[in-house]
């Protein structure tokens, strides 16, 4: 038995819900457009903090890209059966992110028109260019995965292209954590633990948004996905989410250990107001103790819970990246460690940052983008299944 | 020979005639043979050689307290508002520091500090930010993209983002909106063989606390004062070679 898949049907709120995404990513264009005229004056973005909200939603979009295409990958790499129907949905949506995240970060630039110079003059030893070609790649990679997928003459090259993409998406979260691992400079990134710990977070925060799209789709389109596939979910989010945490623990009590890092932790951990509590309350409470203690919780299984743990997750990964990006650059680089230093240009100082509207909008334009682009794509061709009951998955895949 | 009065005449006006040109001719060359016979300067078409490096040592001790010579001299040379707000371009400052334990203080002057190995230029993905044979940093600004990783790189916050559009810009300081920008050691200045703004100001502010010349040459000024005396990097620690060196802290 072949599992059949079917275009979205543009059953009730498929053209409304199009029309507010595609709304929201319009104004987020011309968010981009108002900051191209004016400059970065009308964001709050200083020579303190350079990079800023835009940056949370871009990096965090490119992250969970890649980890959308876990399942894709447990399926073909892992041969998990059970996740094949689920491969083309997953590819899709590690294209989709990609797109949406690359739209704010290309956005973001001062000079967004010189894009044809970041796309032809590369330095090898930077590793913004090095992502520069792993996500191009990764564009061309998914996209043949996927005619492995949905093209009969492609089967044959299933398992290779499959695990191709599965080794190029880790290649690509490690240069994108490495974007802040290389950074000598500030107390906050120079560790080469912010690799792998993207990788895990990309887990965590992809198969949330994977499962946030995946049952809202089946919702709208009235289409049945079984309790015991989400369950399987369920089981593998909380996994990631736990692992995330490991990972944020280790990171901070490595810091910890280190007598030149405790200023930074004291910042991080207690003292750092708006970045302590995004931390706390965002990261660490939302971001892991709620979803964990939904999601290995039987009595909290229903569908309700469900998607409750896994926006949970996705705030909490976009907080961590409040933390990582904006937390780690509003602490001082500490110049001439055991002297108190001020300066004009806020050396030694606090740095402060209010994201702009145009900020913002930006962002949120580039999460509505890349949903936009998943749904439209369901409609014209075939990336879901047409059921994912219980019993179809049973009778395709066994006692899985 | 025909010796006649009116010929003779006609012979002496046009000696004289001759000798003005001369002079005249001697006047118009001389100052510029003088220059290049006196600064050295290099020729446009000839490349910065790597066999100098150009560097700047800064003597905290005497540093004016409160002088802001150097900053005032370096706006005006590079057509910077002087304004310092956090999205204001500041290509140098003075730092206050002051030790937590002793409670000794300082001032300094703190500019890009053009690294052997600068960080700006290992990030920078289009080639923007690169390093002149003669060590100095530079970003050229039709490659810039505006992508800003410089400045999270940089260790001395040495950089500024231009925030918005500029109008009455100097001719020979390249600047421009979404581009980054920093201190380049006055390369229009030193290229003419003179020194940068800063140096100049402090000079003539009877401080002389700032030193700038090349580092290989044992003969500079500047060269004979880093061997005499022990000089501080600034986060020597990362191992950068800086150009800029420290005495006093």
């Amino acid at each position: 038995m072949n599992i059949a898949f079917r275009e979205i049907q543009a059953k009730q709120g498929y053209w409304l819900t199009m029309a507010v995404l595609a709304a929201l990513a319009g104004v987020g264009v011309l968010s981009a457009l108002y900051m191209e005229h004016h400059g970065h004056i009308v964001t709050g973005m200083t020579n303190q903090i350079v990079w800023g909200l835009p940056h949370v939603f871009a990096v965090f979009l490119i992250v969970a890209a890649s980890g959308a295409l876990n399942v894709a990958s447990i399926a073909t790499v892992f041969g998990k059966t059970l996740y094949k129907p689920l491969n083309r949905l997953s590819a899709l949506m590690a294209l989709t992110f990609l797109a949406g995240g690359l739209m704010v970060l290309v956005l973001d630039l001062g000079r967004a028109d010189r894009i044809i110079v970041a796309m032809t003059e590369y330095n090898f030893k930077s590793i913004f260019a090095w992502n520069v070609i792993l996500y191009n790649g990764f564009f061309v990679i998914v996209i043949a995965y996927l005619w492995t997928m949905m093209d009969r003459q492609g089967g044959p090259w299933y398992k290779a292209v499959g695990t191709f993409a599965f080794v190029w998406r880790l290649i690509l979260t490690t240069g994108t954590g490495s974007i802040f691992g290389f950074l000598v400079a500030r107390e906050a990134y120079d560790a080469a633990l912010l690799a792998p710990m993207f990788i895990i977070f990309s887990f965590n925060y992809g198969l949330a948004l994977f499962m946030l799209i995946l049952m809202g789709l089946y919702k709208g389109d009235q289409r049945p996905l079984g309790d015991k596939l989400l369950g399987r979910m369920r089981s593998l989010l909380g996994t990631f989410v736990a692992a995330s945490l490991y990972f944020t623990l280790v990171y901070h009590l490595t810091n910890l250990y280190f007598t030149k890092h405790h200023g930074l932790e004291a910042f991080l951990l207690l003292e750092g107001g708006v970045h302590t509590q995004v931390f706390w309350l965002g990261q660490v409470l939302v971001g892991y103790v709620v979803p964990m203690t939904i999601l290995f919780n039987a009595a909290l299984s229903g569908r309700g819970w469900t998607v409750i743990a896994a926006v949970a997750a996705v705030l909490g990964g976009l907080s961590q990246m409040w933390v990582t990006i904006v937390g780690g650059q509003a602490y001082p680089i500490e110049m001439f460690p055991g002297y108190a230093v001020s300066s004009s240009f806020y050396d030694g100082a606090v740095h402060a940052y209010s994201p702009s509207m145009v900020e913002v909008l930006l962002g949120v334009g580039g999460l509505a983008t890349a949903i936009l682009l998943t749904v439209g794509a369901c409609k014209v061709l075939r990336f879901m299944p047409e059921r994912l009951d219980d019993e179809t998955l049973a009778a395709l895949h066994g006692k899985h | 020979m025909n010796t006649n009065s009116g010929s003779t005449t006609a012979v002496e006006s046009r000696r004289a005639v001759l000798k003005a040109g001369a002079a005249i001719t001697a006047a118009t060359l001389a100052p510029g043979l003088m220059f290049y016979g006196v600064a050295h300067s290099r020729p446009a078409e000839e490349p910065a050689s790597k066999d100098v490096r150009w560097g700047m040592l800064i003597d905290t001790q005497k540093c004016g307290d409160g002088c802001k010579s150097c900053v005032t001299a370096c706006n005006e040379e590079h057509g910077l508002s002087g304004k310092t707000g956090p999205q204001d371009s500041q290509w140098i400052r003075k730092v206050d520091i002051r030790n937590l334990q002793t409670d000794a203080q300082h001032a300094l002057p703190m500019l890009c500090q053009h690294c052997e190995n600068p960080p700006c230029v290992d990030v920078c993905p289009t080639g923007a930010s690169m390093k002149r044979a003669d060590g100095i940093v530079l970003v050229d600004s039709h490659l810039c993209i505006g992508c800003r990783y410089c400045m999270m790189a940089c260790p001395y916050q040495a950089r500024s983002l231009v925030h918005e559009p500029l109008t009455d810009q100097k001719p020979d300081v390249p600047r421009g909106v979404g581009c980054v920008e920093s201190c380049t050691f006055c390369v229009q200045r030193v290229d003419r063989d003179e020194t940068p703004a800063c140096v100049e100001a402090c000079t003539e502010a009877g401080h002389n606390a700032m030193l700038f010349g090349d580092i290989n040459n044992p003969e500079t000024p500047i060269a004979k004062a880093l061997k005499a005396r022990a000089s501080t990097e600034v986060r020597a620690d990362l191992n950068l070679n800086t150009g800029v060196r420290y005495q006093g802290i």
